[in-house]
């Protein structure tokens, strides 16, 4: 058995060496480049674009204006399409906008030979335009009287609005003896900061086709978009995917593969290059929708809720990418985590004049988790409660049904990872010891439960295909329309294929470079769905292929087929274990055979008509010194609950990955903008202050794993939950370190200078 | 792809003096981790640059015969920080060039470009200054000494002649011998980061440990340039080690200090880590310095 094992990832030599190839790496030395014109106002119509003096600069090919463009408003998100026109995603830009909606918005490209000849063209381009008055608060610009962004839209700013009703809040809140606790939780703008920022070039070929080789997550979606964008049928697009640095939600977007193709259609078809800058990639690609939240809780004595009232507001930015489908998963988190009989739970998605907000690890849920997870802290400390007893009693209990999802919690997941917490960290001794500090330097810990669904069914489709074809010697190669973005999913691929064919994992040769006119069709990286949903797909087709050898085998050894089985690459006879030939042989002859020949493959499509719940907790450990307004993580531990672990080693640097964002959204990142101009102001890696590996701790980490019965290798999510829990327990333990409840992210030294300024901290030192 | 117009590449300092004078509109680069940063945002575009990196007469450290430490100009940070000669008599400063941004960076920047490139922020500038630190410029008519307060002229300006370059920074026996300090740098994570405020000490105390015989306190980022508070030193000179002086000190340093609120951080925040950072810097270069609490 390959699966569950401690393996090397597929790609990990190509990527040590520096062999592995990325968009850039792929791209011909004579591709034009391309340099992008940003609004320097955040409201407003270009009025008029002089480009004369740019068109003379040396190496200058093309000057693009707005006035240039298709008059084809697209949707950018990454959702896979939908038939039913309601539920489509909103189409509300141009490739580039004449009606600027934020600050930096893309009015023009110049497409040159040389990065020095674009940027000197762009400086020459004199924009003239009319300004407008702009809003950079969500709630401000739901309000009546506020600047309208998209006037071809009837709906004053509000993209949608959603609600959840359950019980009757309003009557049950009349119940005698009702604690009341109430309170507003904020989190901020953040981006998601990965690696390689987003890159792709096109050409045309093929009589006219348009191929573009992108860093995307999303290859066959980006077709698909790409094709409504010019207008074209989507069969004369192709989208090339190579490895790709990260993407985190930013790249499950098609952010500058419509406005690269028809660059290059404008120049002829001649390969031209988009590769994006740091600035670029905050401005201009997409952010975490900021939420700020208001809940009431009327909780019983006991600490039982008697009724719970919610206000989301999810600020979308400038276009409406992913919209409100973020802000609905997370109001739809709220009642399940911690159930509740009367329920009034309301979220509305508003645009504002500022970089868009689309897809962002966790889709919501970190924002979410920390609204609730911060309240519930409150109920504690105002009930005089303990905190992880409170959790423990009120969290979804085991045997809860969701019936929009059907998502059951078949295990005692909540216990199981909060008891492994507890002792990894030694949380009751710390817990104890932290009370009734004094003095300048103070301890706490705190802890934060999540859930997270995988996939996204029923509110998608969650279709995923895979093809295997057989080599002469006995191995495969395996394709399939899940993309590895560096998560690792060729790796566990790898290994289910080898599992369910019974090969060995490194005769399963996983195809990494996704072309959409040869790899299966499937989603893409996101909504941690890949190894829950692609493990249908690879069972399903692994079995095919198992089925096509054993027939042949049968042919070949006159054994009957239930007798045979193929076992790391052999043909066993089940009843002595014989090894009857190899598959290899068996591939060799049954291709050249003049009578049999047959070029093995299976291919199948495989429509997951589930989800599954995965759970887990973090435990935060912080020394807070008060006058230095500072907070130093000591500990902090994920445990969670995912299932079997395909790959325990993937599995753990996942976690990893996602603790560290946790950390980042917790104490230090926020994308800010100035709000006389509406320009983001620290849209660089100095000034957005994502964290080094000097403010980390040791992170540590533990799995549960309690199997999934509706998955075949027994999976579910693991890619975003692990950012979800971190930022409320580190807040919980401030809160517990020095008695000061912080409700909004990021808990830097200037939110901390303020919050012990307010609470008279230190006077009292 | 960097919008260069040309690079003159300096063989020895004369060499630089001589392009400097026959390039006026070039611009000096070292190890360039300034200077590509403006060239790159477009503040610089189709420039001519003269290049010192390859002047190694201009690396290292060493002690002049009078005790005089002399540092060249292009000494990178990292070099600075595992000196034998800045370990032995100012280790501060070694430990103010560690705060650098991250490994890179201290192999590449230079403390002539960090001192020149004029701002407030500098990690070492703030030590330098706090040890009376003397520039050392070299010109068509020789070298020419500037007290580090006065080559400092406002926000990203500094004393640099037309002709000149800046050769060796200098530390006289009479402003390190007797003397220990401690920097903190004040930033919002552990490296990679510009510092929200810096503040370097140092003291000399007496024979018996008991009294401050000199103290000296310069910050960064308290104003357009690195800033020495002589309130805070002048208030201390002759006490007592003891809380109360240390409390003296920091009331002293925020007369001074003149910080301004940006969306980078408010006058109050700054004001109150500033207060904080005095307290603990004197503190801590008492401890260093074996010092007796009363
Ligand atoms: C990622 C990153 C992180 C950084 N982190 C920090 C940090 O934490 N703390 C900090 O203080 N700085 C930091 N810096 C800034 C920079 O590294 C330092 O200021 C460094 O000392 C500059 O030295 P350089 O040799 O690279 O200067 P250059 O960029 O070559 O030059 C800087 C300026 O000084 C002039 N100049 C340089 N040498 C001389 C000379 N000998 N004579 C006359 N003029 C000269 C140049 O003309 C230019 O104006 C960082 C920079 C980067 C890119």
């Amino acid at each position: 058995m390959e699966v569950g094992k401690c393996l090397k990832r597929v790609d990990a030599f190509d990527k040590v060496t520096g062999r592995a190839k990325y968009t850039d790496d792929m791209c011909p030395k004579h591709a034009y480049v391309t340099r992008i014109l940003h609004s320097t106002i955040a409201h407003g119509r270009v009025l008029s674009i002089d480009t004369s003096e740019a068109e003379k600069i040396e190496g200058v090919v093309k000057v693009l204006t707005c006035f240039d463009v298709p008059d084809i408003p697209f949707p950018t998100a990454g959702h896979p399409w939908t038939t039913v026109p309601a539920h489509q995603d909103v189409a509300d830009r141009k490739l580039l906008n004449e009606h600027v909606r934020h600050y930096g918005d893309e009015v023009a490209a110049v497409v040159a030979e040389d990065y020095v000849a674009a940027d000197r063209a762009i400086r020459a381009l004199k924009v003239e335009y009319e300004e407008y008055p702009f809003v950079i608060d969500p709630i401000e610009a739901a309000k009546e009287g506020a600047p309208v962004i998209h006037p071809e839209r009837q709906d004053n700013n509000i993209l949608a609005h959603s609600d959840i009703r359950i019980g009757n809040y309003q009557e049950a809140i009349k119940e005698p003896g009702l604690i009341k606790v109430e309170g507003w939780y904020y989190t901020p703008t953040v981006q998601h900061a990965h690696i390689e920022n987003h890159i792709c070039y096109a050409y045309q070929e093929q009589g006219g086709r348009m191929t573009v080789v992108t860093s995307t997550q999303i290859p066959h979606i980006v077709r698909r978009v790409v094709a409504q964008a010019l207008g074209w049928s989507w069969g004369k697009v192709r989208i090339i995917k190579p490895y790709v640095g990260g993407g985190f939600g930013n790249k499950q977007d098609a952010l500058y593969e419509p406005l690269c193709a028809w660059l290059s259609l404008q120049v002829g078809g001649h390969p031209v290059k988009l590769d994006v800058s740091r600035e670029e990639t905050f401005v201009n690609n997409r952010v975490r929708h900021a939420m700020p939240c208001h809940i009431i809780s009327w909780v019983r004595p006991d600490g039982t809720f008697a009724a719970r009232k919610f206000e989301l507001w999810s600020d979308q930015g400038a276009y409406a990418s992913h919209g409100h489908s973020v802000a609905g998963k997370a109001l739809g988190s709220y009642p399940q985590i911690y159930p509740c009989d009367n329920i009034e739970a309301d979220a509305w998605t508003v645009y504002t004049n500022k970089p868009t907000a689309g897809a962002m690890r966790a889709y919501g849920m970190p924002q979410a988790t920390f609204h609730n997870e911060c309240h519930v802290e409150e109920i504690v400390t105002k009930l005089n409660l303990d905190p992880v007893e409170f959790r423990r009693k009120n969290s979804m209990p085991v045997g809860y049904y969701d019936d929009f999802s059907k998502n059951e919690l078949y295990h005692d997941s909540f216990n199981d990872c909060l008891d492994k917490a507890i002792e990894l960290i030694d949380y009751d001794r710390k817990f104890e010891l932290y009370k009734n500090q004094t003095g300048p330097v103070r301890r706490g810990i705190g802890t934060s439960l999540f859930w997270y669904n995988t996939a996204v069914w029923p509110i998608s489709i969650e279709t995923s295909s895979c093809r295997m074809i057989m080599n002469q010697d006995g191995s495969i190669q395996l394709m399939t329309g899940e993309t590895e973005i560096g998560q690792g999913c060729d790796t566990v691929f790898a290994q289910m294929a080898a599992d369910t064919v019974g090969l060995k994992v490194e005769d399963v040769h996983v195809v990494t470079n996704q072309d959409t006119d040869v790899t299966p069709y499937g989603a893409g990286a996101y909504a941690s769905r890949q190894t829950y949903v692609g493990g249908f797909a690879i069972k399903q087709t692994g079995e095919l292929l198992k089925e096509k050898i054993l027939g042949h085998a049968h042919t070949l050894t006159r054994m009957p087929v239930d007798i045979l089985d193929i076992v790391e690459g052999n043909i066993v006879r089940k009843t002595d274990n014989r090894v009857l030939m190899s598959l290899g042989e068996l591939a060799t002859k049954i291709l050249y055979d003049f009578e049999l020949s047959e070029h093995m493959a299976a291919e199948s499509t495989y429509s997951v008509k589930s989800n599954a719940y995965s759970f887990g907790v973090s435990i935060a450990e912080v020394e807070v010194d008060i006058p230095l307004c500072k907070v130093e993580l000591l500990n902090i531990v994920n445990v969670h609950d995912c299932g079997i672990l395909i790959n325990p080693p993937l599995a753990e640097a996942q976690v990893h990955g996602g603790m560290s964002m946790g950390i980042g959204f917790g104490l230090y990142e926020e994308l800010l903008v100035d709000k006389k101009t509406g320009r983001v102001l620290n849209d660089n890696l100095l000034d957005y202050k994502l964290c080094t590996t000097m403010d980390h701790p040791d992170l540590m980490v533990d799995f549960a794993e309690n199997p999934e019965p509706t998955s075949p290798f027994g999976t579910k999510a693991l890619g975003e939950p692990p950012a979800c829990s971190p930022a409320p327990a580190i807040r919980n333990a401030i809160l517990h370190a020095t008695g000061v409840a912080i409700n909004s992210l990021p808990i830097n030294p200037h939110k901390l200078f303020a919050a012990f300024t307010e609470a008279g901290l230190f006077e009292t030192l | 792809m960097y919008d260069i117009n040309h690079i003159y590449e300096a063989k020895s300092v004369e060499d630089a003096v001589r392009l400097r004078m026959e390039q006026p509109q070039a611009t000096i680069i070292a190890g360039g981790s300034d200077l590509l940063i403006s060239i790159r945002a477009g503040d610089l575009a189709g420039c001519d640059l003269i290049s010192i990196y390859m002047i190694d007469e201009l690396r290292g450290v060493s002690l002049d015969d009078d005790g005089t430490i002399r540092i060249g100009s292009l000494t990178s940070f990292a070099a600075l920080t595992k000196d034998d000669i800045i370990q032995k008599h100012v280790p501060v400063l070694g430990e103010a060039a560690d705060k650098v941004g991250g490994p890179q960076i201290r192999n590449i920047g230079t403390i002539g470009g960090n001192t020149c490139n004029g701002v407030t922020s500098a990690d070492t500038a703030s030590t330098l200054m706090a040890y009376d630190a003397i520039i050392e410029l070299t010109g068509s008519e020789g070298k020419r000494l500037v007290p580090i307060e006065e080559f400092y002229l406002g926000a990203k300006r500094v004393d640099l002649r037309p002709d000149e370059i800046q050769s060796a920074i200098l530390i006289r026996p009479e402003s390190y011998q007797g003397y220990e300090g401690y920097y903190y740098k004040y930033a919002m994570r552990g490296a990679m980061d510009i510092a929200t405020s810096g503040c370097s000490v140092n003291v000399k105390l007496s024979e018996d440990k008991k009294t401050i015989v000199d103290a000296r306190i310069c910050y960064g980022v308290a104003g357009p340039i690195p800033m020495r508070t002589r309130s805070a030193e002048q208030a201390v000179k002759g006490l007592p080690v003891s809380k109360e002086t240390v409390e003296a000190f920091a009331a002293g340093a925020l007369q001074d200090v003149n910080p301004r609120t940006s969306w980078r951080a408010t006058k109050e925040f700054r004001l109150h880590i500033q207060g904080e950072l005095a307290r603990r810097c004197l503190t801590e270069s008492i401890n260093r310095a074996g010092g007796v609490w009363s």
